[in-house]
């Protein structure tokens, strides 16, 4: 585990997925690319198909959709759903971390806000991003038309990226300085409307962080990483031996830089012996490394 | 968010309510310019969508913006709409000057379409994207008597969609106008006229339907077209749907008729 070059090797293995899905996308707009006859992916984010079979969308914009009253075709509903149970699995927010463009943006104005010693001054609640989830649900009904995709810097980017960004870099341009100078994490960690939904599916999400309390030495170096340091909180995390929080993106960042290996990936059943459901007090023994 | 609309620890009533209040407020002036930005942006009257596309706003609520029509276009006519783009934001549409819709037969655009917002059923030739309208008659230079007839030769609907008028020439005394013609029933707002037309800027242009078409009120009977059905004792009642006369009104129709036709004192 102290080898470089597989000390960053999640980093560096969403560094290739998050860009590595809309060259995909490109590839199948630009050049058609297809196999035996089908078409490999057709679409973005918001919606796709892979082979000319399986269809995919984004859960958040289909509701968005259902509510302005319309029922949409088939394909969406279904698409949805397979997307929901993928990030079920893999962790509501592995979304956010592994796939979406805008994680770069957030990730490396973070960064450069750490190199130039950029003081915290702003804050905002974490919570305000359920505040604008339920805002977007609710503008939806009222305009009738999906109110976030309307407006997402999300999907201005994501598009961007395929179709051609056009004034979409003032998206870019505008995301990354508020992240920079106003707020770390700013957009990504309080207030996307689609961060806050894979949020409420992370709860449930059986792919999680696995917490060995014997050989934490409490140093915080997985604090000082993680884009949603509360998520890591000692107490809660040493009681329920892995990280129940649906605001974690799985990014993997704590088990990268934890020099004692007491962070790790495991499924959400191999904690304890005895299991915790989310959301009760009492403390479960924890096991031993 | 519980957590949040919670007292926390050493914090007072006070503290509390207008740390909540503070938050209700933002939400409330979030919710409020939101709210006026979808609305604001909702009226895009000047945007072509693909065939299929279901009319205004029932197209920018069922559109998921996946770019699959986009995608599926052969000539690479349709975009999906960018800040500053005609066209709701992410919603496909396509500029008939710089490239029209060919009309495919097996319109694959509609066919891709995963969200309902394309009529995947669409005939080409029932597709109705826009309606083509000769706006600039003081340029078309059919209406000058010089022969042109470009819109019409590459009008899919040949004859159909755009017809020619032919009539005597005047100035010359010999010659005759080819005037092209558009017939809204057939019209699929393609573009390829305004695509061909060969002034510096299109005489004939596509506008939405909503735009370009009037509506004659129901009231009005051309008779000339209805011979058999308007008669001489046609009463309002055999009119068609309409709202039935209550008895009240037409008591009141009748005075005023009296009145009207009242002629006592007029010739005193």
């Amino acid at each position: 585990m102290t080898s470089t070059p597989r000390k960053e090797r999640y980093l560096l293995a969403r560094r290739i997925i998050q860009l590595g899905v809309p060259a995909l996308f490109i590839l199948g707009y630009r050049f058609d690319l297809g196999i035996g006859g089908r078409e490999l992916i057709q679409g973005n984010l918001s919606a796709s198909r892979i082979l000319d079979a399986l269809p995919l969308a984004d859960p958040l914009a289909v509701s968005q959709l259902l509510l302005t009253g319309r029922i949409p075709h088939a394909d969406v509903l279904w698409g949805a759903l397979v997307v929901i149970l993928f990030y079920w699995v893999l962790g509501g927010r592995a979304f956010c971390s592994w796939v979406c463009p805008v994680n770069i943006i957030g990730d490396s104005a973070s960064w450069l806000r750490a190199r130039l010693d950029i003081p915290p001054g702003f804050t905002l609640p974490r919570q305000l991003r359920y505040g604008l989830l339920a805002l977007a649900l609710f503008l939806s009904a009222l305009t009738g038309v999906a109110a976030f995709e309307w407006v997402s810097p999300v999907g201005i980017i994501q598009r961007g990226l395929i179709y051609g960004m056009g004034l979409g870099w003032l998206a870019v341009a505008g995301l990354f300085l508020f992240d920079l100078l106003v707020l770390r994490h700013g957009w990504c960690g309080h207030m996307c409307p689609l961060g806050a939904f894979y949020s409420l599916v992370g709860r449930f999400s059986l792919l999680r962080i696995r917490f060995q309390k014997d050989t934490c030495t409490s140093c915080g170096k997985c604090h000082r990483v993680c884009p949603e340091p509360q998520v890591l909180a000692l107490k809660p995390l040493a009681q329920k031996g892995r990280v129940l929080s649906g605001n974690c993106t799985n990014c993997a960042r704590c088990i990268e830089v934890c020099p004692e290996g007491s962070l790790s990936f495991a499924p959400r059943w191999k904690t304890g012996e005895e299991l915790q459901q989310p959301g009760t007090k009492k403390a479960g023994p924890v096991r031993a490394a | 968010m519980g957590a949040f609309l919670n007292r926390t620890a050493g914090e007072s009533r006070r503290q509390f309510l207008a740390r909540a209040s503070r938050f209700a407020g933002m939400t409330l002036v979030g919710g409020l310019l939101w709210g006026w930005l979808v609305q604001e942006s909702k009226a895009q009257p000047f945007a072509l969508h693909p065939p299929g596309a279901k009319s205004g706003q029932d197209l920018q609520s069922r559109c998921i913006k996946c770019g699959m029509c986009v995608d599926a276009c052969p000539y690479d006519t349709l975009s999906l709409s960018r800040a500053g783009d005609d066209g709701a934001p992410g919603v496909p549409y396509f500029v008939a000057r710089n490239t029209p819709c060919y009309m495919c037969s097996d319109v694959p655009c509609a066919r891709a379409c995963p969200s309902g917002a394309l009529d995947r059923e669409v005939e080409i030739t029932r597709a109705r994207m826009g309606l083509a309208v000769l706006l600039d008659q003081e340029n078309c230079i059919a209406f000058q008597g010089l022969r042109c007839e470009v819109c019409y030769r590459v009008c899919p609907l040949m004859g159909k969609a755009i017809s020619l008028q032919y009539s005597p020439q005047e100035r010359t005394g010999k010659h005759a106008f080819f005037r092209p013609v558009v017939h809204s029933q057939e019209c699929t707002g393609c573009g390829m006229c305004e695509h061909a037309c060969i002034l510096e800027e299109p005489a004939i242009k596509v506008l939405t339907r909503r735009m370009a078409k009037g509506r004659l009120g129901r009231h009005y009977r051309l008779g000339w077209k209805e011979k058999g059905v308007i008669s001489p004792d046609f009463t309002p009642d055999d009119a068609a749907p309409g709202p039935e006369l209550k008895e009240w009104g037409r008591r009141s129709g009748e005075r005023a008729l009296k009145e009207l036709n009242d002629t006592e004192g007029l010739y005193d």
